[in-house]
Order: structure tokens, then sequence, then C-alpha cells
């Protein structure tokens, strides 16, 4: 599932989270996707670099932002398109859209916070099969806001479960910058809980790598929660063009993409190589996705699977 | 003779004797307490392993059940008082009742959240309350309610043990002390339906009825007392439809009463407007509704107030059973 500790195969990692996001967009913006979307472009770095880390076997809890989560998980871009153009070839036959996705072991919903009692739910179950699986839940800055986080921090910590939280703080909470929206401490929040906490301001795929394994051996070997908070940014709106932010402020963030920062320690003729393959990856999964049938209102079976 | 109460905690047992798959989670559910109601006493002492206490952590414990039966768990969740459930709200409707229909029918999520609802104790406005009718027809989520008239502890184990969809379990307070319904003499009963069975009852050897009466749970028990009463004191003859499943509701249990006694009277403790009633209504109206007349018996579109005058005069009672009933069949 996981891309190998290549640094190559991160690249091409981050790059289909790229410029999937683009041409995701790009599809909106030709009335080719219905309803809406949330992209990652900027946030890269922690989707690969984080999930890059895990074991077959471990479960991802995703939230709205998630398509970097899934591609990163290993997630077909095809089924991922074609569940946000409402085909029956969907990762969940059109009726979860962008924000709802499984596969595998990976989930995502557009409940923020309430993903995470479940997540705090898989991991108790995980550890009492004894396989050794973590349970690695994404949340943005926005998500600390929700009380039912709290409760899982303290139902995590109160019986060691082997959870992994990643807080992705893209500084925003929709359109809320961070001052608007949280008081206290971040690091602070965790540490409350008896849960080890470590932060970092960082887009560099290499350096999440080495801040989330020690989290995940933690968490593996019976430690219990652990908490991991990477400052980052998103370059791209909330959704799809509901962008308040100072362009000033965004340039200054594009800086320190995650891309061309990872980038630069390849050979060029690799990178353009994965950028070519990567690019007739995503024509030929989004012209797939494009070409399937329609998902039919025929296959609305029962929201009950035993009936009585 | 059982108790309802023995019944569940019997069947809570058995659940736990019978699946390795099967946890239990709620507040203050350790022995010697055993659980505000007791239906959880004995359990922690029998499989201290998966029997867990928990924080007061409403929506984090239905959350977690709900992760735990996405993989491959069978959770029993306790809510210690109903009311609470609302705290769970967003777990039960977004999450767990969506989660096997929303990913296209891949994940799988057998968790039974169970939990006291109802009045009579002088509670008070935030612990005497029906609340089911709040979360009845999420789709996904089904509603079982316990009842005397049948077997609260077969049912029980039915949703923890054979389905795979998630469940809301309600037990009225007042029904926990009453002994389940021996097949008397004065009573036919008459299961009607397969895994959610309801209860037909009829007043053994009375002519054919001429009033179809619908309830769940405690209210049940009134709406039996004033079968009698219209039986032997007025010589109107109902029969009495103990539901078990109240949602997804179906209509079509009630079909061949109805074309018999085209009168129809639902009994229920949650509030009158826009509850159970109400949809019983209108699904009979729509299927069998020639001729149909209609009528709901509910407690009153307030607050439960704490004092026991004030109490009983918002809820229902066999007299106000009774007269909804004449009024009907006349």
């Amino acid at each position: 599932m996981n891309p190998c500790d290549d640094p190559l195969e991160l690249y091409r990692r981050m790059l289909l989270i790229r410029l999937f996001e683009e041409r995701a967009l790009e599809s909106f913006s030709r009335g080719l996707v219905y309803g809406t979307t949330h992209t990652a472009i900027g946030q890269e770095a922690d989707a690969v670099g984080v999930v890059s880390c895990t074991r077959p076997g471990d479960v991802i809890v995703s939230n709205h932002r998630g398509h970097g989560h899934f591609l990163a998980y290993g997630g077909p871009a095809e089924a991922l398109a074609a569940e946000m153009m409402g085909r029956a070839t969907g990762v969940c036959r059109g009726r979860g859209g962008s924000q709802h996705l499984h596969w595998e072991d990976f989930y995502a919903s557009g409940i923020l916070g309430g993903t995470i009692p479940l997540a705090a739910g898989m991991a108790l179950a995980e550890r009492e099969r004894s396989a050794g699986a973590v349970v690695v839940a994404f949340l943005g800055d926005g998500t600390l806001g929700e009380g039912v986080v709290y409760e899982s921090l303290n139902l995590a910590s109160l019986w060691t479960l082997p959870l992994v939280l990643v807080v992705e703080n893209n500084r925003y909470a929709q359109t809320t910058p961070i001052a608007r929206h949280l008081a206290g401490s971040l690091t602070g929040r965790f540490a409350a809980f008896g849960i080890p906490v470590e932060e970092a301001e960082t887009t560099d795929v290499l350096e999440v790598r080495r801040l989330t394994q020690p989290r995940l051996d933690a968490a593996r070997a019976g430690e219990g929660p652990q908490a991991l908070i990477l400052h980052t940014y998103r370059f791209s709106a909330h959704s799809k063009g509901d962008d308040t932010r100072d362009p000033a402020e965004i340039e200054r963030y594009r800086m320190a993409d995650p891309l061309p920062l990872h980038a630069a320690r390849l050979a060029a003729s690799e990178v353009e190589r994965v950028q070519r393959e990567v690019q007739q990856d995503l024509e030929r999964a989004f012209a797939a996705a494009l070409a399937a049938a329609p998902a039919s209102p025929a296959s609305l079976t029962p929201a009950l699977g035993s009936t009585p | 003779m059982t108790t309802v109460l023995e019944s569940l905690n019997r069947a809570l047992h058995e659940c736990l004797a019978e699946s390795p798959q099967v946890r239990l989670l709620g507040e203050d559910v350790l022995d010697p307490y055993g659980g505000a109601f007791k239906v959880t006493r004995g359990l922690s002492g029998a499989f201290p392993a998966r029997v867990l206490t928990t924080p007061v952590s409403e929506a984090g414990i239905v959350g977690l059940g709900v992760g735990m039966a996405l993989r491959g768990l069978r959770p029993v969740v306790e809510i210690m008082f109903g009311d609470f459930v609302l705290l769970a709200a967003d777990q039960l409707v977004n999450h767990a009742a969506k989660l096997r229909w929303m990913t296209g029918d891949q994940a799988r999520v057998p968790l039974v959240v169970r939990t006291p609802m109802g009045g009579g104790r002088g509670y008070g406005p935030t612990h005497s309350q029906s609340l089911e009718k709040h979360l009845l027809g999420a789709p996904g989520l089904r509603t079982l309610a316990a009842t005397a008239a049948g077997d609260p502890g077969a049912l029980l184990k039915t949703a923890v043990l054979l389905d795979d969809d998630p469940v809301l379990f309600i037990e009225h307070k007042l029904l926990y002390g009453k002994d389940l319904m021996a097949g008397g003499d004065e009573v036919e009963k008459l299961p009607v339906g397969d895994r959610y069975p309801a209860y037909r009852l009829r007043v053994a050897g009375a002519p054919p009825p001429s009033l179809t009466l619908v309830s769940y749970g405690y209210p049940a028990e009134l709406a039996l007392q004033a079968l009698k009463t219209l039986a032997f004191e007025h010589e109107v003859f109902a029969e009495l439809f103990v539901c078990t499943q109240l949602a997804p509701f179906d209509t079509g249990l009630l079909k061949e009463s109805l074309a018999l006694t085209h009168r129809l009277l639902t009994i229920e403790e949650g509030t009158r407007s826009l509850g159970w009633g109400a949809e019983v209504v209108a699904g009979a109206l729509e299927a069998h509704g020639a001729g149909l007349r209609a009528g709901r018996v509910a407690a009153q579109d307030l607050p439960i107030p704490a004092a026991q005058a004030l109490e009983a005069a918002v809820l229902p009672a066999p007299d106000s059973i009774t007269s909804a009933a004449l009024a009907l069949a006349r």
C-alpha cells in the first residue's frame, strides 16, 4: 500500500496528489464534477510523510480534506475521480463523494471531530486483534474546536490505545485564521491528557517521516496514543473558490512548497520522468472515470441490510 | 416469573458467553454497582476484560462503539439515561447509521446502543423523556423497544448477535420490574413477524375487534389495561399491537386488522406532535386508508415536570387511552 522509502517514490506520491487535486479543481470548473471538494494542495508532505510510515493492516482515518491521504495510502486515483464524478465505478459507488471514502483500511468522513472516537474504537479493536496494527487519524486545526475530540483523547489515553493523531495545522478553519478560533496551547491540549506530542514547522516529507516513525513505533509498542502537530499551509482555497486570504501570504508560504523542496534532492531527469508518468497515469484515470457509467438510481439498495 | 430486567441481564450474559466479539461499555457498569438500573449487574465479574466502565462521555463512547463495530467487534453501549442520547446523536445519525450505505455497502456497523427512557418516576424534565422520536427515521438506524409482552432478552440477543446494522434499543424504566407477560387465560397473544416481532393481543374469547390499538414499551402496558376496561366495562372489543421495531415501521403489520376495524389508535409516551404515532397513522392512511379513522394518545407537548401530579397530567394514562378509544369507536 505504501510508497516505499525510496525518495523518488515519495516524490511520485506527492506529485500524484498535487496533480490530482489540480485536475479535480479544473474538472469542477469544466462542470464535470458535481458537488464540492476540499483540496490539499500544499499539504502533500503531511499525507505522504505520515502514511508512508504505516504498515499494511494499519488503519487510516481521514477527514473532509482527504484525497491526499487516500492517494498517499495507495487508493486508486481512478476510483476516487469516478467517485467525485458520480460514477458507478466510484470507490463508494457514487454515494459518498469527495468527503466520504472507504477503501481497504482507509476511512474518511466529512463530520469534523466525529471521526476521532471512531478512530479510538478502531484502535481498541485492533489492539485486541493483537496483529500490532495502529490507527492513524488526521485532523485539522479547525477540528480542535469540536468537543468530542477531547472525549476521545481522554478515552484513548485512559485505555492506552494504539492511536496516532496527526494535526495538520493549515492555520485556517475554512476562512477563520487560527488566532480567531483557538485559545491556549496546541501541544498543551494533548499534554493535558498525558499524550506524548511533537510539533514541527515543516513541509519536508523526509522530516515528516522522521517525526512520524517514532510516534507509530511507540503506539505499536503499546505506549498508548501519540500526537504529531504539523504546521503546514494549503495553497488552494478551502473548497473551490472561497479564498479570503491575503495573496501575499499565500505566496510567502509557496516558498516552502513541499514538491520543489524534495525534488531538489533528486536527479532532474528522474523528476522529469516521474512527472511524465504521473501525468499519464492521471490522464488515464480521469478519462476512464469520465467514460464510466454514471451511478444508476437502480443501485440504491435499502439503508438497512438485514431486514426483520 | 422473570422480570424484564432479569431477561435483559441474562441476555447480556449469554451474548458475552456466546460471542467473543461482544464488548459492553457504559458509565458505572462495573460490579458491585452494575449500572444505574442494574441491567449490567454481574457482567463485569463474569467477563472482566470485556466489560468496560467509561468516562461520562456519551458521544465518545458511542463513537468508540462505531469504530469497534467497523473493525469486527459487536459492541453494546449503555447510555445511562435516554435523555443523554442526544449527546451521541451525531455518532448515531452521521456515523453509525450512514457508514454501511455511504461506503457503497462495504462497511458494517453491528452496534447496539441500549438506553432507558420514560417517566413515571419523578426524575423531572431531563431524566424522564422518551426521546427516541428524534432519532426515528434516520436511514440506516433500526430502533427497537423492549416489551413485557414479548421476550425482551431474546430481542436484545438478536440485535447484538445477529444484526449487522446499528440498533438503538429502548428500555422504558417502568418496565424493568415488570414480569414478562405469561400466556394467561384472560388475554390471547399472537406474535406477528419474524426477527423483531410485534405481539397482537386480544381479550380471550372476545368477538372480532372493532378497534386497532398500536403501542410499544411501557405505554403498551397501559394500553393493555385499557383493552380490558374497554371489553369488560364498555363492551368495546379492540386488539392491541405491541411493536418491538419502531423504525423502520412496517405498516403491513396492521393491514389485516385495519381491514376489519377501520379504526386506529396509537399510544406512546413521546410527545404528541410529529412523533411515532403520527408516522404510524400516516402510513396506515396511505396504505389502508379507505374509511380509516385514527387518533393518537401521547404525552403533552411539554417538558416532563418533576411534581408527581404534574407529571401524571402530562403523560398518557389508562383513562386517557380508554376515552380516546371510546371516542374513536363510536
